[in-house]
């Protein structure tokens, strides 16, 4: 399954950082995050809940970039 | 302006108030008489003001195992400088690399801005006739079959049939083309175009989710996620980069001071040790400010993103910075001919050698191809220009590359091309016209053949000359049609190749053969308008769908969709991502190059901390000024 979330960061090497982030968290198949259209557009595991996903996804990211945002 | 950038450009007006007398007074250039300590701790108050998000970035980072970013970078430099006494460097480097960012932010805000305007197609709402009156509601909640109301100046929302009123339409967010389009009942119009002059009642077709404006939308908004290798090898580039510049800095700051020390070369321009440390410490700092990343790293994606949005503006959508990039290389194009290098609309101009009467005949064949939507088969049916019941057809069987065998009335017609007439064993006359031919046998008996011509395009010819200058060095047209047609049109439009008689599955055998012409980077594009060449279309490097306003399967299938048949767009297309990717590669050099001579200049120690902010953020300036000119390609 894939869904396409609004993101929001300020330069183009940490959203390169969070699509790492994004990719190592659990559940997580594939992530793509275009700083340009500030869109990250992830794909999950079968079976895999998509709402804890997505929050850990945000958790890591922020980690990585304290000054970005997901909204889910 | 948002509300982040703003406050960041008072932080810097306020901190520049206060720094430049501060810096006129540590330089000497005016007296004043201020302990030195008191020095420091005014100059702390810029710093802090301007910086501390800085700081704060990076001491997170570190405590997020993150270390090595250009927070760091920025932070390790401009503390260093001021430990070693240069306040006034240190809180410049600080206030100008902010300048830089806020600058960055402001651009890229900025195009973000500038290319949603130019594919602003998304329609906000829809009217419905209720009781009389219009109601606004929203496009996503109209059902199919519903009849909307587009008053003249509104985008139309939705795609569907007109049931009452006339209007021409501008269609120019969606094709690219200026010229206004006239449109009447049981016209078919699409979503985001504009209504010009009249009221129109439309029934829709599609939801809204499903209407070409969404589509598109979809489109555009994915492309920016099929990164680049260049895109790649940038984010990989910085990866590694950030630590290696870390490490060269730490390596200058110790390693020449300690070998000075030992072998006692170079000591002789230092007054002590510690003016030794202080120096190359110093020059390591700088080494640090030159080496920032952001230029390259900022720059490449928003080429790409502007090259796309470009684009989609002249009505050329390329669904991925990948296929920017491919299609910079295209040295061989393959095209379909139908359509693509001719007009499609096909005419009967001739029925030879008829046993039977001439409309009889057509009668037949328009018959037997009822089923057909092909445009061959149209046009036959057009010609007959009679209602067509189809239960007068029985039996119908298509062979693909041959033609049809039916019943008609009961009596058995056969109607294709010369292989069909081979097939079913009927001898048949060749014809010496150019043009289409369709053999017709009734009944098991050879009865004529009705002679079908296309038109070209006004602009294939241009076309091709455009695409030999624009580097091409082969054009092949792929064709299921006889020889002698293929050969005249080859010749007319100036194409270097063709390969005539193919059956579909032929084609995407002729592109693996062509395929294997490419060498090196040369890349092969094929060009179809989306109607049973899908497979080919996706065999090729990129595939191009010309014409595929509304055409799901060619939207799916291709890299690459040209919104109308203008078959200029193709070397408009390969032009613009040559200028795209020759800003992206202007931008990588340009940037490294300086990035690395300086570095340089500053291990010998001749740039200072000035020049070192300088380079950085003018290069990023200049950049990303070169990166926003990807837009700029109406001209092309």
């Amino acid at each position: 399954m894939k869904k396409t979330y609004k993101i929001d960061v300020d330069c183009a090497n940490c959203a390169n950082n969070m699509e790492e982030a994004a990719k190592k968290t659990e559940g997580v198949k594939d992530c793509t995050v275009s700083f340009m259209t500030l869109k990250m557009k992830v794909e999950f595991e079968d079976g895999a809940d998509v709402d804890t996903v997505m929050k850990n996804v945000r958790d890591n990211c922020k980690k990585v970039e304290d000054d970005c945002e997901v909204f889910l | 302006m948002n509300k982040k950038q703003k406050s960041l450009l008072i932080r810097i007006i306020i901190a520049t108030i206060f720094f430049v007398p501060l810096y006129l007074i540590s330089e000497e250039i005016v007296k004043v008489d201020i302990p030195q300590v008191a020095l420091i701790v005014l100059f702390l108050i810029p710093y802090l003001l301007v910086g501390y998000d800085i700081l704060r970035k990076a001491f997170l980072g570190i405590k997020n195992g993150q270390v090595f970013d250009e927070n760091f970078l920025m932070t390790v430099a401009t503390i260093g400088a001021i430990v070693l006494g240069e306040y006034g460097e240190g809180v410049a480097v600080m206030l100008l690399y902010q300048v830089g960012e806020l600058f960055q932010s402001y651009a890229v805000g900025k195009s973000r801005r500038n290319i949603s305007e130019l594919m602003d197609i998304r329609p906000d709402y829809a009217n419905i006739e209720e009781d009389g009156s219009l109601k606004q509601v929203d496009p996503d909640e109209v059902e199919v079959g519903t009849i909307i109301v587009i008053q003249p100046g509104e985008k139309i929302p939705l795609d569907g049939i007109i049931v009452e009123g006339s209007s021409a339409l501008n269609t120019s967010a969606l094709t690219g083309e200026s010229k206004p389009r006239e449109v009447e009942p049981d016209d078919e119009v699409l979503s985001g175009s504009i209504n010009m002059t009249g009221v129109l009642k439309v029934r829709t077709t599609t939801e809204f989710d499903e209407s070409t404006a969404s589509k598109i939308l979809d489109l555009v908004e994915n492309a920016a996620s099929r990164k680049s290798k260049s895109e790649n090898f940038i984010s990989k580039f910085a990866k590694f980069y950030t630590p290696i510049v870390c490490y060269c800095a730490l390596a200058l700051a110790i390693l020449p001071p300690i070998f000075c020390m030992v072998t006692g070369v170079g000591m002789a321009g230092y007054e002590s040790n510690g003016a030794l440390w202080g120096d190359w410490i110093l020059r390591a700092c700088t080494f640090l400010v030159i080496s920032c990343p952001c230029a390259v790293v900022i720059s490449i994606p928003l080429s790409f993103f502007a090259g796309l949005g470009g684009a989609s503006n002249q009505g050329i959508l390329i669904k991925g910075s990948n296929y920017l990039e491919t299609l910079s290389e295209v040295k061989i194009i393959a095209f379909d001919k139908t359509g693509t290098i001719t007009k499609g609309n096909f005419a009967v101009t001739d029925v030879h050698h008829s046993p039977i009467d001439a409309k009889k005949l057509q009668e037949y064949a328009a018959l037997a191809e009822c089923h057909s939507s092909h445009p061959i088969s149209k046009s036959l049916q057009t010609a007959y220009g009679k209602r067509i019941d189809q239960n007068r057809v029985t039996d119908v069987e298509e062979i693909s590359g041959h033609g049809v065998i039916a019943k008609v009335d009961g009596i058995p017609v056969a109607v294709g091309n010369e292989k069909l007439m081979t097939r079913i064993g009927v001898e048949y006359r060749p014809c010496h016209h150019v043009g289409t031919i369709i053999h017709v046998a009734v009944d098991g008996a050879y009865s004529g053949h009705i002679v079908i011509s296309d038109e070209l395009k006004e602009n294939s010819r241009e076309a091709m000359k455009q695409l030999k200058e624009a580097g091409v060095r082969k054009t092949v047209m792929l064709t299921g049609d006889a020889k002698s047609v293929a050969e005249k049109v080859a010749s007319e439009v100036g194409l270097t190749d063709y390969r005539a008689e193919l059956l579909p599955q032929d084609k995407v055998s002729c592109v693996e053969d062509l395929l294997k012409e490419c060498t090196g980077n040369d890349r092969l594009a094929f060009v179809g308008d989306g109607i049973n060449d899908a497979p080919v279309l996706s065999r090729a490097d990129i595939g191009i769908a010309m014409g595929a306003l509304g055409s799901d399967a060619a939207i799916e299938a291709a890299d690459v969709v040209l919104m109308d048949d203008d078959p200029l767009k193709i070397s408009k297309a390969i032009k613009i991502s040559r200028k795209c990717l020759g800003i992206v590669k202007q931008n990588i050099i340009f940037a490294i190059g300086i990035k690395i001579a300086c570095l340089i200049l500053a291990a010998f120690g001749i740039a200072n901390m000035w020049i070192a902010i300088i380079a950085d953020v003018g290069v990023m300036i200049l950049a990303v000024l070169n990166a926003i000119r990807c837009l700029f390609v109406k001209n092309l």
